[in-house]
């Protein structure tokens, strides 16, 4: 793919002028990192960080039939939402296969749902495929809008300097429309790292202004720009899943660890009649792996017990926090693999490893939820 | 070591030479354009390398990279402590971050290896 081809956040020239390195990602010219990947993962974890995330998918409903083509579409239970709650969901293809991880707000001015950003038309695709008579639009949002991640022990107070609405409020997977810094946003305590913080969405024209006032506001914290790097060994240890990785269409959600974003008694689903029922389960499940070594697990190496193949990594790295060689893996649902040495085959290294629990990490305080 | 009297490689690595035993490691550029050294492979003593291929491999939270052997010869002897703590290299890859050491085959082929000039403009066509 050329690189004029890739498509481009109002941020991106921010991130270029200011040491950003800019990969591909998804489609998308992104900044990987902007001094180290550690670095930039500490800053999170101990103070905070600022993200661009509006390459990811932002997509708008609208009509009377919002809920139910929703309902139709997604695996958890929309119905459920409050307005100015959010929830984690699953789009599952026709054979219960993960087409994507996504969340489905319940904002006051209707649905929106955020979708990855390598799934956006896949996403958008599905929707049009099931539309199945119901009123309702669908408006890609994306291109008019920008998303900015702020995570980490300050972020409440980066994000409040400039926002209007008390954020001590906001619970987890909570949203609030209101004004940053004399701007329309909505805020969201979400976010992809296991650390507090929020994520907002603003108008596209109002990005950079938003991007250094939040800069500026955590200036004092010791606030850093984080780049897609440290964005993954962040969720990473957080044992939040990556569609690519823990899970993809040929994956199901118990395998990927998932079941509990799905409803099948909430009503038909598209994958609904696909899925194995969860209690009877003997299939694959997602495991944490500790190595005894430096040397990194990557997506793709087997799993052995007593030199036999049983499962497959499918995210690893050097975890910041803890100082380990990590990886989260697909094994089979044996409960004696728990006690047992295993080896990763990495690169030719049998590395000893051995299962332990998720999440890696998980921070001291948390935030009431919704 | 002071960097502008080593010779060096398009791949990166830096060779001192003191009679027929060459001093190897890599340069700041690419430990800088590495980051995040996790750890690092190095070859036993008695090892044989063969010009241009790699020797070893360096670790990062990105991505594994080849070392790659300016000049064949026998490892005589290697740099245990950055074996054990790859931060060493991070933090002075031309002094107490050196490699190897290697009894070369032929002195005369350093020679023809890049000088810190020449080195210094093929790293700034590279970092755009």
């Amino acid at each position: 793919m050329a690189g004029d081809e890739l498509l481009k956040t109002p941020l991106h020239d921010w991130h270029h002028a200011h040491k950003g390195r800019i990969v591909e990602f998804g489609g998308w010219s992104m900044p990987v990192q902007y001094s180290t990947i550690i670095e930039e993962h500490n800053a999170v974890r101990q103070r905070v960080g600022l993200f661009d995330i509006s390459h990811m998918g932002r997509l708008k409903f609208e009509g009377p039939d919002a809920l139910p083509w929703l309902e139709k579409v997604t695996t958890n239970q929309v119905a459920k939402l409050a307005p100015g709650q959010i929830q984690y969901s699953l789009i599952l293809n026709e054979t219960g296969g993960i087409l994507d991880d996504i969340l489905v707000y319940h904002r006051t001015d209707g649905f929106a749902v955020v979708c990855n950003a390598s799934n956006r038309l896949k996403v958008v695709a599905q929707f049009e495929k099931y539309r199945d008579g119901f009123d309702a639009r669908l408006i890609d949002q994306t291109f008019d809008t920008a998303m900015i991640a702020v995570q980490g022990p300050a972020a409440l107070a980066t994000v409040q300097r400039h926002f209007d609405e008390p954020l001590t409020d906001v619970r987890y997977y909570r949203c609030v429309s209101g004004t940053f810094l004399g701007t329309p946003a909505l805020v969201s305590r979400t976010g992809y790292t296991g650390e507090d913080g929020f994520e907002l969405i603003v108008p596209k024209e109002r990005a950079v202004e938003a991007w250094e006032a939040l800069l500026d506001a955590g200036r004092v914290f010791g606030i850093l720009p984080i780049g897609l790097g440290a964005r993954d060994t962040l969720r990473f240890e957080a044992a939040m899943p990556l569609h690519g990785h823990e899970m993809s269409e040929a994956v199901g959600p118990y395998q990927a660890g998932l079941g509990w974003a799905v409803k099948p008694k909430k009503g038909d689903f598209v994958g609904r009649n696909a899925l194995q029922p969860s209690k009877s389960a003997s299939g694959p499940i997602r495991v944490g792996l500790m190595l005894e070594g430096k040397r990194i697990a990557r997506e793709g190496s087997a799993v052995k017990r007593d030199g036999i193949v049983i499962g497959t990594v499918t995210s690893g790295t050097f975890s910041p926090t803890l100082g380990k060689s990590l990886a989260m893996a697909s094994v089979p649902q044996d409960a004696s693999l728990a006690d047992l040495p295993l080896t990763v085959d990495v690169r030719g290294h049998e590395e000893a490893a051995r299962i332990v629990p998720l999440p890696f990490y998980r921070r001291a305080t948390t935030v009431p939820s919704a | 070591m002071d960097p502008t009297t080593l010779k060096y490689t398009p791949t990166h690595e830096w060779v001192h030479l003191d009679g027929d035993v060459a001093t190897v490691g890599i340069s700041k550029f690419a430990v800088d354009q590495l980051t995040d050294l996790i750890v690092i492979d190095l070859p036993k003593v008695g090892a044989s390398l063969t010009k241009g291929k790699p020797f070893g491999e360096v670790e990062s939270v990105k991505a594994v990279s080849d070392l790659y052997a300016p000049l064949a010869g026998e490892v005589v002897e290697v740099n245990q402590a950055v074996t054990g703590d790859v931060q060493i290299l991070a933090e002075d890859p031309y002094t107490k971050g050196w490699l190897v050491k290697v009894k070369v085959t032929d002195a005369s082929l350093v020679a023809a290896l890049l000088d810190y000039a020449a080195y210094q403009a093929k790293v700034a066509d590279e970092a755009h």
